[in-house]
């Protein structure tokens, strides 16, 4: 009855559950684009040139892979802020607030700093500082949600979307105020530019591309390894699969949990640092409106593995780039790609569709309700 | 029994799971009105063979046949329809709705567009009163004992009709009282018409009230015999393909220096009310302790409380000279701590953890599962490869989820971790739920080897065989408190019951 021959090769038990895992939001995508496409077709439109504009917009030049890129880099960075959470069986809806917060602090530092220290910095303290401290400071807007889980038992969910409305609002208090571009033609709320030497170098000379995407590739390498090659990515999973279980085996719950937290909202301020200094080089209210709604999308898609949210920024970064060309190709309008994102969503979030579709037998366990014993 | 009818019918089911062949040409039959049980080690594939025939899995080959015609079961609502019903080894139950929600779950009855909880209740009332299944329709069920519980999910199988009721391992969770009554209800359902497959490791139970008892071993039918020309000795044999030694081979052994030592202390649930009262006792190296009693009797807080996952009220826990009292279970396992938990879905395992990661579930972060804070996946394995031979733990590989091993082999991948570290006091919680004898005779020996190299033992079971077969001394809980400590060898089973029962102790 027993057989050793199970373990085939790592490669191929790699790609085994690369395939079973990425089969669903394949489908979904393909369904997704099939509808959209057929859409089009009703409001008059011709689905092949739309699809076709697409394309082109997201990949059909150097211009357009750079700035799918660039798309792309706050979305890797905020899907992996919500998809770590969600390892730690915590549902991170803050990530726009946090990413807000990040943007603003890095903003600061990068303004500000040499001001008020009255020299300027070299490039190697000031931008390693400046992106420190948007993540630090979306670390503890996330962390402070983590300790009310933890301590209160208040529910993240409700808490993060409480503490998006407080981060945004206060952005725009700031950037209106005491933080707002003072040059006499501005009219934008938004801050003045940080320094040169809180600002990424550039790639390439007139791409916009940036060394911030380079980095969200690193990072997503490094959350991969932190979360199934360390002891702390070890707690974090066990906590969010089974807290009864964590305990038992001596985890400090709470505490997880509150670093969960943190360690998710550091992500997602990092997404907000990495616009400020390697894009935009300032904050400007509207910037990052979405990336931290998009990242759920983004995280669910990608299941939650840093593998799969790579993949699902640049579908959606070469969804919403490719969508300027679609527009001026076929006169639709660009709110058909927000819809073919809503049926992707759709299509994964209620995977039981998908598989009825295309007749997949879900290899799911059965759901059991209560916890009763044994198996 | 042997002239009426076969009600249902397996012929050649064969059931491949990856790496393991669990149901091998299996044939099975069910005649009307019959007890029959179903017995064979863990990992047998007796619950497999159950949830082909409910249509929670599709068997590879065979053919199954109920009421003389072939059916096709593709999912439980087929077998629903041809009459059939399962109580799991898990319960299915919501634990926010009521019993009258639950019962009809799947299965409404609607009026004027809303759910019909009134009509519903009656029925359940009638079916209650029919087969003395005492519930009430209108109960929560989450806060129910599991007894009732179960109650539940047998008369959610009557509601629908159900004319063979499949029952897996359904007496482990049950104290013997509850299960009494089980069976006192299984003899009414049969006597009605209804037809009963009863999977047990019991082997007194299915003597006492099966008619026909089928055996099997690794995926295959190895014999199916009746009570009367048969004895546990030799269903035993059948079952793990060898001698077992049914009883404890102990030998004398000198207590040491004491490693536990509780000093009243008081414990409250999660409801808040005080269900340890003022409790004080030590364990020694080289001693097994035994608790007896009643499950719901405090048991499961004061062990909660021993082992960190509850903080007791007042009182003292010191390990080994520590004063440990409300200490975290990471402190406590530090101390020289081994627990079996008492719910090994709940505490004892992450479900979708490999095996050889559950093996180190207590251990990850230190030499030499880990080194600076990375996981060492080489020294996981070999902890894992070595624990699965030891304790014959039954997986296709240590890269199995153990949430797709067999009930009793869940069960012993938390068994070999907790009695493999280095400790210097064992918690063991209902240590042998759900496993085999076989695996029972191999998990009692080496509680004993523990003792023999000095570790304390606390054992608490709801099985008075077990307690008695390893206790040097037996504490009687009841209602919260200790109302006995005796030598075991100086007591019996019937004085045991008792105090159990709540009997006064006699000055002696
Ligand atoms: N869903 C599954 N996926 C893979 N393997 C499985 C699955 N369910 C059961 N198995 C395997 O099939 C075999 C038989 O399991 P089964 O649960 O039928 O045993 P059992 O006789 O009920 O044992 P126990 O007495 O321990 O409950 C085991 O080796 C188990 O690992
Ligand atoms: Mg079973």
């Amino acid at each position: 009855m027993q057989s050793e021959k199970q373990s085939n090769s790592p490669i191929k038990k790699l790609l085994q559950s690369i395939s079973d895992a990425s089969l669903v939001p394949f489908l979904a995508i393909l369904t997704a684009v099939v509808i959209g496409g057929i859409i089009i077709k009703l409001v008059g439109g011709d689905p092949f040139l739309a699809y076709k504009g697409l394309l082109q917009g997201a990949f059909g030049s150097k211009k357009a892979l750079s700035e799918t890129a660039v798309w792309a880099t706050p979305y890797i960075f905020a899907g992996l802020a919500v998809a770590l959470a969600f390892k730690g069986g915590l549902f991170n809806i803050g990530a726009e607030g946090q990413l807000a917060v990040g943007a603003v602090f890095s903003a600061l530092i990068g303004y500000a700093l040499p001001e008020w220290l009255g020299f300027d910095l070299p490039v190697y303290i000031h931008l390693p500082l400046a992106i420190f401290v948007g993540m630090l400071t979306g670390g503890i807007w996330a962390g402070i949600v983590g300790a009310l889980k933890a301590y209160t038992g208040g529910h993240e969910v409700i808490n993060t979307i409480m503490m998006n409305y407080i981060a945004l609002n206060t952005t725009s208090f700031l950037l209106n105020g005491i933080m707002k571009d003072r040059s006499p033609t501005n009219v934008i709320a938004r801050t003045p530019l940080i320094a040169e030497s809180a600002r990424m170098p550039e790639i390439f000379d007139g791409l916009r591309i940036h060394w911030g995407f380079v980095l969200a590739l690193l990072v997503a390498f490094f959350i991969w390894w932190l979360l199934n090659k360390t002891t702390l990515g070890f707690e974090i999973r066990t906590v969010g699969l089974n807290p009864d279980a964590a305990q038992y085996a001596g985890i400090n719950v709470k505490r997880t949990i509150i670093l969960t937290m943190m360690l998710s909202g550091a992500l997602a301020g990092l997404a907000g640092s990495i616009e400020v200094t390697g894009l935009n080089y300032r904050h400007e209210l509207g910037f990052s409106i979405g990336y931290g709604y998009d990242a759920i999308a983004i995280a669910l898609l990608g299941k939650s593995h840093p593998l799969g949210i790579v993949l699902a920024a640049f579908l959606f970064a070469a969804m919403r780039n490719g969508a300027t060309r679609m527009q001026f190709l076929t006169q639709l309008p660009v709110d058909l790609i927000s819809m073919i994102q809503a049926l992707i969503l759709l299509f994964v979030a209620a995977d039981a569709i998908v598989r009825y579709i295309y007749r997949i037998k879900s290899k799911g366990e059965r759901v059991v309700l209560t916890r009763g014993w044994g198996g | 029994m042997s002239e009426s009818k076969i009600v249902l019918e397996a012929k050649g089911i064969t059931k491949q799971f990856p790496g393991v062949l669990a149901n091998d040409n299996v044939n099975f039959d069910l005649r009307k009105g019959e007890i029959h049980a179903l017995l064979g080690e863990n990992g047998a594939g007796k619950s497999t063979l159950m949830n082909l025939l409910y249509g929670l899995h599709n068997p590879d080959k065979g053919e199954i046949s109920v009421g003389g015609k072939t059916a096709t079961i593709l999912s439980p609502k087929d077998s629903i329809a041809l009459g059939i019903g399962m109580v799991h080894q898990h319960f299915m139950l919501i634990p926010v709705f009521t019993v009258a929600e639950n019962v009809m779950l799947g299965d409404e009855t609607v009026k004027n567009g809303s759910l019909d909880r009134a009509t519903v209740a009656a029925r359940i009332t009638e079916i209650s009163k029919q087969y003395g299944l005492d519930v009430d329709p209108n109960a929560l069920v989450g806060p129910l004992p599991v007894g009732i519980q179960q109650r539940v999910e047998i008369v959610k199988t009557l509601y629908r009709n159900a004319e063979i009721v499949i029952l897996d391992e359904p007496t482990a969770v049950l104290t013997p009282q509850e299960a009494d009554d089980l069976f006192r209800i299984m003899r009414d359902l049969t006597a009605r018409g209804v037809s009963i497959i009863f999977i047990t490791h019991k082997l007194k139970e299915v003597l006492a009230i099966a008619d026909r008892i089928t055996v099997m071993r690794a995926g295959r039918v190895i014999n199916t015999v009746i009570p009367s020309e048969t004895d546990s000795a030799q269903l035993a044999n059948m079952m793990v393909g060898r001698q077992v030694i049914l009883t404890v081979d102990k030998k004398d052994h000198e207590a040491e220096e004491e490693i536990l030592k509780v000093e009243g202390i008081s414990v409250r649930d999660q409801r808040d009310l005080e269900t340890v009262h003022n409790v004080s006792f030590t364990v020694r190296g080289g001693e097994v302790l035994g608790i007896a009693g009643v499950q719901g009797n405090g048991q499961t807080e004061l062990s909660e409380a021993l082992t960190g996952l509850r903080s007791p009220t007042t009182g003292k826990v010191t390990i080994d000279g520590k004063d440990l009292t409300g200490k975290s279970p990471r402190i406590i396992t530090e101390a020289g701590l081994g627990h079996i938990p008492e719910d090994r879905q709940r505490h004892g395992l992450v479900l979708s953890y490999s095996v050889a990661d559950n093996m180190a579930l207590c251990d990850y972060y230190h030499a030499p599962f880990s080194s600076r804070g990375v996981i060492q996946p080489k020294a996981l394995d070999e902890n894992s490869r070595r624990l699965i031979s030891a304790f014959d733990v039954r997986t296709p590989s240590p890269f199995v989820n153990a949430g797709k091993l067999s009930g009793g082999n869940q069960q012993k991948v938390i068994v070999a971790r907790e009695l493999s570290r280095n400790v210097k006091l064992v918690i063991a919680n209902q240590p042998t739920r759900g496993l085999d004898v076989g695996s029972i005779e191999y998990i009692h020996g080496e509680i004993i080897k523990m003792r023999g190299r000095g570790v304390a033992v606390l054992l608490i079971s709801a099985e008075l065989d077990e307690i008695m077969a390893l206790s040097d001394r037996i504490a009687v809980m009841y209602r919260g408190q200790i109302v006995a400590i005796v030598d075991a060898k100086k007591t019996t089973r019937e004085q045991l019951g008792l105090w159990m029962a709540g009997a006064q102790v006699q000055a002696a």
